[in-house]
């Protein structure tokens, strides 16, 4: 049985449909890497999936009930990384996770082992300001392990990110999905995912402006 | 409640490390109250007839700079996707930032009035009331700006955007703050306009959560 589905989206920004018609299914392990050039809505479809964005059309289902109908339970259930890092430059690191692994009710004893499995421990107590675009994007990530969600909803990952940061994540997502997990990831650069499926959001893009 | 109590306490922490807002606001309260006595001259009969009014005008805008700071930075580096996608309803979250703002403005405002109370020659029989209106009082403000704040999410010049959204809204908590100290000093029962004032303070509690939530909601869209 599918755990996410998704039925027919049809996704609108401002006055254009991004795209139109589009439906997935995941079971759980399993991983969908999100493929289209700039502006075929990858970032889109995320969004709506992590229910930021409303559909214009069409229903997300978790286990077969619309994510619409309570969406704070979905919220508790998934992860969403950004094109952004939501690091406080004045927190440090340790504080800045902390802080948003208490937020999803994540224990404080795992964000120690988060931070060390992004290689973040030795820089646990510099603020949020003296870090690197890499080391903010690794305390972002670092999210996903302190505060465990089914779902992950990442996108373009390893913008930032060394090659070494690259193996710890790829290995973090195997070890997500053999958990059980679902992965969705939009990705420039291609990641080691055994066995992932691919979408390529091209084929969805909408006509122009929706009557 | 662990949640709630993180988010105020992370706003808490980062309005004590970036002391200077607080301080911007509490100076800015304060200089501008001096001012009057230059502009109006330093006869004592006038400067306390004016005193309420002068105080509680300058307390709005005061509270007002600091106003766009409430979700702004949250909204630039991406944290409010976050916020919006906790667990806890996002209408919780903007009490708690909410509270977080009122301890870190309001309260010093009312530390910093009995102060000009004292340099603006205010009648010591409206010192109570005016410490009293204004604890009924500031919170509104807090809660009433979060509203405009969430709305300008976006917009050029924002700040000046929600002065122009929130001033009128503040007129209600201006009068009955002014009446309740005016009252006082002449002698009148000022329970009546602390009465009003927690109304509206109640009625702000209920309403601007919701409002706030939705335009935040539709800031992250």
């Amino acid at each position: 049985m599918a755990l996410l589905e998704a039925q027919d989206l049809v996704c609108v920004r401002g006055e254009r449909t991004v795209f139109a018609g589009l439906s997935l299914a995941l079971e759980p392990g399993e991983a969908l890497v999100l493929s289209g050039p700039n502006g075929s809505g990858k970032s889109s479809l995320l969004r709506l999936l992590a229910g930021l964005l409303r559909p214009a059309a069409g229903r997300i289902l978790w286990q077969e009930s619309p994510i619409a109908d309570d969406p704070q339970a979905h919220h508790g259930r998934l992860a969403y990384v950004g094109h952004q890092d939501p690091v406080k430059p004045v927190l440090s690191v340790r504080e800045n996770l902390a802080f948003w692994t208490r937020l999803k009710g994540g224990a404080d004893r795992a964000v120690s082992q988060a931070l060390e499995r992004f290689g973040l421990l030795a820089l646990a107590d510099v603020p949020g300001r003296m870090l690197s675009a890499g080391e903010r994007r690794r305390l972002n990530l670092a999210r996903l392990l302190s505060a465990p969600a089914p779902l992950w909803l990442l996108d373009e990952p390893t913008v930032g990110l060394d090659k070494g940061s690259v193996a710890t994540l790829e290995a973090v997502l195997a070890a997500h999905r053999a958990e059980g997990g679902l992965l969705l990831i939009a990705t420039h650069l291609p990641l080691a995912l055994a066995g992932a499926r691919e979408l390529g959001l091209a084929r969805y893009a909408g006509t122009e402006a929706a009557a | 409640m662990t949640a709630l109590l993180a988010i105020l306490k992370r706003d808490l922490r980062l309005a004590l490390r970036q002391g200077a807002d607080t301080l911007v606001v509490v100076l800015f309260f304060v200089l501008t109250v001096t001012l009057f006595p230059f502009g109006v001259g330093p006869e004592p009969e006038v400067l306390a007839r004016i005193a309420s009014g002068v105080i509680w005008v300058t307390a709005l805008l005061a509270s007002l700079l600091s106003l766009e700071r409430l979700f702004q930075t949250d909204y630039e580096d991406g944290g409010l996707d976050l916020l919006v996608l906790s667990p806890i309803g996002l209408e919780s979250t903007v009490l708690a930032k909410c509270l977080a703002h009122w301890l870190t403005t309001g309260v010093p405002l009312i530390v910093a009035a009995p102060l000009l109370a004292l340099l603006l020659d205010l009648p010591a029989d409206g010192l109570g009331g005016l410490l009293l209106a204004m604890l009924l009082g500031t919170p509104t403000l807090t809660l009433v700006g979060a509203i405009g704040a969430a709305l300008v999410l976006g917009a050029r010049r924002g700040g000046v955007l929600i002065s122009l959204l929130v001033l009128p809204l503040y007129v209600p908590v201006l009068i009955f703050g002014v009446a309740a100290v005016d009252g006082a000093v002449a002698g009148f029962p000022m329970r009546p306009h602390l009465m009003v004032l927690g109304g509206l303070l109640l009625g702000a509690l209920v309403l601007s959560p919701w409002a706030s939530a939705a335009a935040l909601r539709q800031a992250v869209e």
